[in-house]
């Protein structure tokens, strides 16, 4: 009798242990995994769109094409230690939740937002203030396509960004044990990050 | 021991029959999540785009069987023949792909699901408005005439109305693509059943991985060149426009990192069904389980460097040329070694000469015939000779028809049972085996002698002594056109009033074969048992009665 009791309650917190593992369905979550597999995507359309102006950059005879101006590199180069330090700023963030604390995520995530918004802001500032447009010449197609492209990518980050704190208002959503969309978040963001690191180093520095 | 437990009694027997309901037929036209479905959904939707593309097929040929425009005329064949291109690998043959990969790699590898289903379910309908979007862009005033390869400038100053809607379609086409890679990699990572090792999968899944790594590399490059494309249509840069200081090569380069993998994302999941269906029919081990395997991987990887090889008249440099020419001629390495392997499983194999296995022989035979002129379209002094020729016209439809859409064939004609549930009529598969054989030959073989003699591809107009073997091909496809019919009288009516198909009608040992046919929703009532490779045919696995060395002896004497 005892016996039997031992078993069937064995088998029940099996049963529960194992539905609690499972994002959907009775699986484990695979989905930190097929983040990785999608920004090994995202970072190929980036690695074919830096091969196009570097492989422009060298067949040109002169490079950039003549009359283009200067690029202004203090504002640039601002950004660039905003955006980076940002990557570390979240990764608080994410080592909060790893300790159940949903406020400390969430403070860091905002700060996060909020630097990575005054990116934008420097960028458009940019933008507006160049004195080069769009259709110029070669290099100027490809300055507003190549750093446009990343400026999307950021602002999709920020939206990422925003569902998470969103989310995060309802108790119990994000936990020590399940934190799928703030790691998703921030690995997006550190990708965004690495992208611009390749990009200013080719379109301004070298 | 006296165990107090908070925890309710079970409340589901964990041996009980679980329960299931039933499909219903509304599930197909919907949004669904479960892979079977979204399969049948690929299948089915791939298929009619596959008929809509050899009607224009058909009308090309129709045009080209007098030397002179006079059935599609000038205006419409090149926008005809744009579309049958783009249609037929984009929407035939990489979504037949997909179909196959979604229906088989979860049942084989024992899993009840792909590992995310909703995003599957999304990847799939990006495809219809994909497709309707293509047709759509041939109905308005200008049409994308710049062929599928929409090399700037041409594409740049002809229809650019359809040039744009051509591009949006490619790019929704491109993310479904790019999607279901991602489901593939992780299901086949992550979701085996335990004791399956990677070395215990089907060579399907292992070429399907092959495929998928190949998608996700490559695709996004294709994204990146239609995006800057788009731009010089639009807002008037010069990217690919030599008169505003860009470079059209670096279009081609972009175009072929991805269009030349994407050979290999329509025929590696094709070798991977051959390697199904070759040793269930042939009742033989796959001869050499890890070279086929290994080579899947090799094919992804080498081809992803020789797309310059599309490019040898493009003004590329002699040194890269040689670079390129070397490259490809290595990838004959991996697919001889495929080749070979199928060709030995076969040898001494119990053959079934049952429709799926004719349409695999075929495929081994006629992509043989693809792969041997690819070796020498490879080179670069014979490809200068016969670039953009009808021979290369030849080359492609050996290794797209003859390899790609004579494996989907055999593939359909092996899992049908299973996935409908019922038979498909023996008889008219033959038939529709030996016109499509018939017809496909007659079509495209004569095309490699046009090329030799100097006909262009792409051209409504040619030289008058051509005509006869440009009649010959229009015979061949009128017949091709003709095959299809009774595959479709068949599989409807199979479809619905079929003799019933047990739950595994070849015998066959893959996991697929374990489940009901078709499977229930999530596949199988308990987790399946890996009792055996997936290969093992022919072997006995209880031990023979011990036979003394002399009997032995004996018998190979008899024999002598």
């Amino acid at each position: 009798m005892q016996g039997s009791t031992v078993d069937t309650s064995q088998t029940a917190m099996a049963v529960s242990q194992h539905a609690e593992a499972s994002g959907h369905g009775d699986h484990p979550d695979h989905r930190i995994f097929g983040v990785y597999v999608f920004l090994l995507a995202e970072s190929m359309i980036f690695l074919g769109l830096f091969a196009a102006y570097l492989t422009f950059r060298a067949v040109a005879d002169v490079w950039p094409p003549q009359g283009t101006p200067e690029l202004e590199l203090l504002l640039p180069t601002a950004n660039t230690i905003i955006l980076v330090s940002s990557s570390f700023v979240m990764n608080r963030g994410n080592q909060a939740i790893r300790q159940n604390d949903v406020a400390g995520m969430r403070k860091w995530f905002a700060i996060t937002a909020l630097m990575g918004a005054v990116f934008l802001l420097g960028q458009g500032y940019e933008y507006f203030t160049n004195e080069f447009s769009l259709t110029d010449n070669l290099f100027t197609s490809t300055f507003y396509v190549l750093t446009g492209f990343h400026g999307l990518h950021v602002t999709f980050g920020l939206g990422l960004i925003a569902v998470v704190l969103l989310r995060s208002l309802k108790s119990g959503r994000y936990t020590n044990e399940s934190h799928f969309g703030p790691e998703a978040a921030e690995l997006y963001w550190h990708f965004v990050d690495i992208v611009w690191i390749v990009l200013f180093t080719i379109l301004y520095l070298f | 021991m006296t165990t107090t437990t908070p925890l309710e009694p079970n409340p589901t027997p964990p041996n009980g029959e679980p329960e299931h309901n039933e499909r219903h037929w509304k599930d197909f036209f919907g949004f669904s999540t479960d892979h079977k479905v979204i399969a049948i959904q690929y299948f089915v939707t791939s298929f009619v785009f596959y008929l809509i593309a050899g009607a224009m097929a058909t009308s090309i040929r129709i045009e080209l069987a007098t030397p002179n425009p006079d059935f599609l005329g000038y205006e419409n064949y090149n926008g005809v023949l744009t579309l049958h291109g783009t249609m037929m690998i984009f929407l035939w043959i990489v979504p037949a792909g997909a179909a196959f990969a979604n229906y088989l790699i979860p049942l084989q590898i024992g899993a009840k699901d792909m590992a995310f289903p909703v995003l599957n379910g999304i990847a799939f309908w990006l495809v219809p408005p994909g497709g309707l979007l293509l047709l759509t862009s041939l109905l308005i005033d200008n049409p994308p005439v710049a062929g599928w390869t929409s090399y700037p400038p041409l594409s740049l100053i002809s229809g650019q109305v359809g040039e744009m809607m051509w591009i949006l379609s490619v790019l929704l086409l491109g993310t479904s693509s790019i999607l279901g890679g991602i489901n593939f990699v992780t299901t086949i990572f992550k979701m085996r059943i335990e004791e399956m090792s990677i070395y215990d999968m089907p060579l399907f899944c292992w070429a399907m991985l092959a495929t998928s790594l190949l998608i996700l590399v490559s695709t996004p490059v294709l994204a990146g060149a239609l995006i800057l494309l788009s731009f010089d249509l639009i807002a008037g840069t010069a990217f690919f426009n030599p008169t505003g200081g860009g470079d059209p090569i670096v279009y081609q380069h972009m175009f072929w990192f991805y269009s030349h993998p994407a050979v290999y994302i329509m025929i590696l999941p094709v070798f991977g069904l051959i390697s199904e269906v070759i040793p269930v029919h042939a009742r033989k081990p796959i001869f050499g389980y890890k070279a086929i395997a290994y080579s899947s991987i090799a094919i992804a990887f080498l081809g992803n460097i020789v797309w310059a090889h599309h490019m040898f008249t493009s003004g590329t440099p002699g040194w890269l040329r040689v670079f390129f020419m070397a490259a490809t001629m290595v990838i004959a390495v991996p697919t001889g070694i495929k080749v070979f392997s199928w060709v030995a499983t076969m040898w001494g194999g119990k053959l079934r000469l049952n429709s799926a296995m004719l349409f695999a022989v075929g495929f081994v035979s006629m992509f043989l015939v693809g792969g041997l002129s690819g070796v020498m379209v490879a080179s670069v002094p014979f490809d200068i000779h016969v670039h953009d020729t009808y021979f290369i016209v030849a080359h492609f439809h050996y290794v797209l028809f003859g390899g790609s859409v004579f494996g989907i064939y055999a593939g359909i004609y092996h899992w049908f049972p299973k996935m409908v549930g019922r038979m498909l009529n023996e008889f008219w598969g033959k038939v529709h085996f030996v016109l499509t054989f018939v017809g496909f030959n007659l079509a495209f073989f004569p095309m490699h002698i046009l090329g030799l003699q100097g006909m262009p591809r792409r051209v409504v107009q040619y030289d008058p002594e051509l005509t006869s073997l440009n009649q010959l091909c229009t015979v061949g496809s009128i017949i091709l056109a003709i095959s299809t019919v009774p595959f479709l009288i068949n599989a409807v009516w199979a479809w619905f009033w079929g003799p019933e198909a047990s739950a595994n009608p070849w015998n066959a040992l893959t996991l697929e074969w374990q489940t009901s046919s078709p499977p229930i929703i999530e596949n199988f009532e308990e987790e399946p048992v890996l009792w055996s490779g997936p290969y093992d045919y022919g072997i006995d696995r209880e031990p023979k009665d011990e036979q003394s060395v002399s009997e032995l002896l004996a018998e190979v004497k008899a024999e002598l």
